[in-house]
């Protein structure tokens, strides 16, 4: 079918079940935006490129399949950049057009002309420059098979403005062949066959989760193989609702900022099963360094095998192919005691950390609401102290999300991501905290909240301060060194929310916490709760005075 | 850590635009140094070959290989080692040959079987095919000479067999 090739990227979002697509127009994607007018493609205008990456990464992420954003050149494409490195951190499928200055002029520092290819080269799973119109029914057929499969991230194409405007013969081709890509998915049998071996020998192993269980659909999978062997698990940042939180066999998230006893148990511990995570750096620098335990690492990434540790056993593949082969073998552990010695602990934490008294005890919401949701919903963090405070004390599970920039650690992620989330889950709620700083980063984008009356709840945790900088210049430095963590002015928030019609509520005690959340979820229209939090408040609360 | 160690890493690739940027920005952005690298066209024009030489211990090339596999265009990655490939390298050296010197320099021309490719009244250009040793051994005895200036391509290789 001859068409023009704008028309034909219509034609492929349509081919790829894209309904949503998340943009900025401008003079290079003028072609493709004519095409979107005549298409039954729903396009939401942000009010900022950056925020139109994490929408269609919340999106795609709550609906697991691919989000798609749109920006023109120059400006508009480097204001994606943080939003791109934001789902390539956290592996998140993604596929973002960018416009180019006409192909013959390229090179010739044209108005709004930047490499957005070269930018985005470190954070892209692959990116394209489409010289030939007629390669890009190919080019988009791979790039969503590259941003969905493997280990998933973003994938950018970058169309000048007149290839989009060349005419084409169409066909959306039905396969995909890349000679240089095809990821491995089932495990390695001998290799399971040790895993088990070693599994079998231990007598303190702890189960590690990251990302990767929610991005093989590997939830149930991996459920039934900790109640078939009774191991204790653990999660990263990213593996927050890989796990139920309410299990008997859940202990927490591990790291810097992870519970103290989480990290004692990897300490204690004989065997770690490390399973779609790639254990950087926040997540092990509470670990010590005499590694005397055995390490079992399942990963769909083989670089990512033996980057930041030494294994004992590799297993590359996707993590619900392992652990399908893993869940048959017999095992014979017993773990009764190591356990109950978990359970002990994260229950004697537990109580203490909401005991505590204070104004505003921003765990205390985040817990109640968590409870007030049951067992749907989704949380959506910033970054700083909410964000760990978030992960804390939100109760994920099956289907009750948590979402977080986890690797980058975005500031200003959540505002767009939980509107994207949203957008995917009407019917359930949709919470996005963040503070005060991470608010202001893409606060503009509330609009499209208004816009389109996405029912996101923004909580803003206020303390006036970048908390978690300010904690890590305490921590380095001492208290007498804060410095440029305080904002001098802050607006008013409520007033903020009144200007984008958007009902609000402030509180700052306890006591009004559970009218706070009576307001909150009264409908399903958005909301902004502003939480006046003291800025002494820690990221980990230390009990029991152990650093 | 094991110690440092020169290999060399033969990597075919899809032969499209910025594969090469993606290939050699990889060395850069994991912090690898390349020490030579060349890259043209194989029998089918789909399809280019990279050389590319690099120090590092276990560690360091075990990461490069593996987060080279990782690019997308990156088809096959073979680590070649002297005893199961022959690698050759070209260079060119531009030496000064006034006076008594040609005839000297032929002399060394000939007994390593290199060319004389270029004859002015100033300097000779010289060319030799060999391993890196080789080259280097010969550029050796050049340098008393005089070098103007030189070039040489780096290893290129191929498996045996």
């Amino acid at each position: 079918m001859k068409m023009k090739a704008s028309e034909a990227i219509v034609k492929c979002f349509e081919a790829e079940n894209v309904d949503l697509v998340f943009g900025y127009p401008g003079g290079a994607v003028l072609p493709l935006y004519e095409a979107l007018r005549n298409s039954a493609v729903k396009h939401i205008i942000v009010r900022q490129e950056q925020s139109a990456a994490h929408m269609a990464s919340g999106y795609g992420r709550a609906l697991d399949k691919v989000g798609v954003c749109i920006a023109t050149s120059g400006p508009g494409a480097t204001n994606l950049i943080t939003g791109i490195a934001t789902a390539y951190m956290d592996s998140i499928p993604l596929v973002a057009i960018t416009g180019q200055v006409n192909s013959s002029t390229i090179g010739r520092d044209m108005f709004q002309e930047a490499d957005i290819i070269g930018a985005t080269q470190c954070f892209t799973k692959n990116s394209y420059l489409v010289k030939d119109a007629n390669e890009l029914p190919r080019i988009l057929k791979e790039a969503f098979y590259i941003a969905s499969t493997g280990r998933k991230g973003p994938v950018l194409i970058d169309i000048p403005r007149d290839v989009q405007e060349t005419s084409i013969d169409f066909s959306y081709p039905e396969i995909v062949n890349i000679r240089g890509y095809k990821p491995t998915l089932s495990g390695n049998a001998k290799q399971i066959k040790k895993a088990v071996e070693m599994i079998n020998k231990s007598k303190r192993p702890v189960i590690c989760i990251g990302g990767g269980i929610r991005s093989a659909k590997a939830f149930y999978e991996l459920n039934m193989f900790v109640e078939k062997t009774k191991i204790p698990v653990v999660c990263t940042l990213m593996g927050v609702d890989s796990f139920s939180n309410t299990s008997p066999y859940f202990a927490g998230l591990i790291g810097s900022h992870g519970y103290p006893f989480v990290n004692r148990m990897i300490n204690d511990s004989d065997l770690l099963i490390v399973i779609g995570a790639r254990f950087a750096d926040r997540s092990t620098s509470m670990m010590k360094n005499s590694f005397s335990r055995n390490i079992i690492h399942i990963d769909i990434d083989p670089a990512e095998i033996g980057k930041n540790f030494e294994t004992s056993v590799p297993i590359v593949g996707n993590a619900k192919d392992i652990l399908t082969d893993l869940l048959v073998c017999d095992y014979s552990l017993n773990t009764v005691e190591w356990i109950n010695a978990s359970q002990h602990m994260r229950k004697d934490y537990m109580e203490k950390i909401y005991s505590h008294d204070t104004t505003m005890n921003p765990r205390l919401l985040i817990k109640k609401i968590s409870d007030f949701l049951g067992e749907k919903g989704t949380w959506v963090a910033d970054v700083g102290l909410n964000q760990i405070w978030a992960a804390h004390s939100f109760s994920a599970g099956l289907n009750k999300r948590f979402f977080t920039s986890g690797g980058l650690g975005t500031m200003g992620y959540s505002l767009p991501a939980a509107i994207g989330a949203k957008m995917a889950s009407t019917e359930d709620f949709v919470i996005a905290s963040m503070g005060d700083g991470g608010f202001q980063m893409l606060m503009s984008d509330i609009a499209v909240a208004r816009e389109h009356n996405v029912g996101v709840k923004f909580i803003i945790f206020n303390n006036g301060k970048l908390g978690m900088v300010r904690e890590l210049q305490k921590n380095s430095y001492g208290r007498q060194s804060y410095f440029g963590i305080e904002f001098g002015f802050n607006p008013d928030f409520i007033k903020i929310a009144d200007a984008y019609s958007i009902n609000s509520m402030k509180i700052s005690n306890n006591e009004e916490i559970d009218k706070a959340i009576q307001e909150m979820f009264k409908n399903n229209e958005p909301f902004v709760l502003e939480c006046i939090v003291d800025p002494e408040i820690p990221s980990v609360p230390r009990l029991g005075g152990r650093s | 850590m094991s110690e440092n160690k020169k290999i060399l890493l033969s990597i075919l690739v899809e032969n499209y635009s910025g594969t090469l940027s993606k290939v050699a920005g990889l060395f850069t952005r994991r912090g690898y140094n390349i020490d030579t690298l060349n890259v043209a066209e194989t029998q089918d024009p789909k399809i280019s070959r990279i050389t590319v030489t690099v120090t590092g211990d276990s560690y360091v090339i075990e990461q490069i290989t593996k987060q080279l596999h990782k690019l997308i265009n990156v088809i096959k990655i073979s680590i070649l080692s002297s005893e199961s490939s022959v690698q050759r390298e070209l260079m060119m050296i531009k030496v000064n040959s006034e006076g008594q010197k040609r005839s000297e320099i032929v002399q060394i021309v000939n007994i390593f079987k290199a060319n004389i490719i270029d004859v002015s009244h100033k300097n000779l250009i010289v060319s030799i095919t060999g391993d890196e040793d080789k080259n280097n051994a010969f550029l050796e005895l050049l340098k008393p000479f005089g070098i103007v200036e030189m070039t040489r391509t780096g290893p290129t290789a191929l498996e045996r067999g």
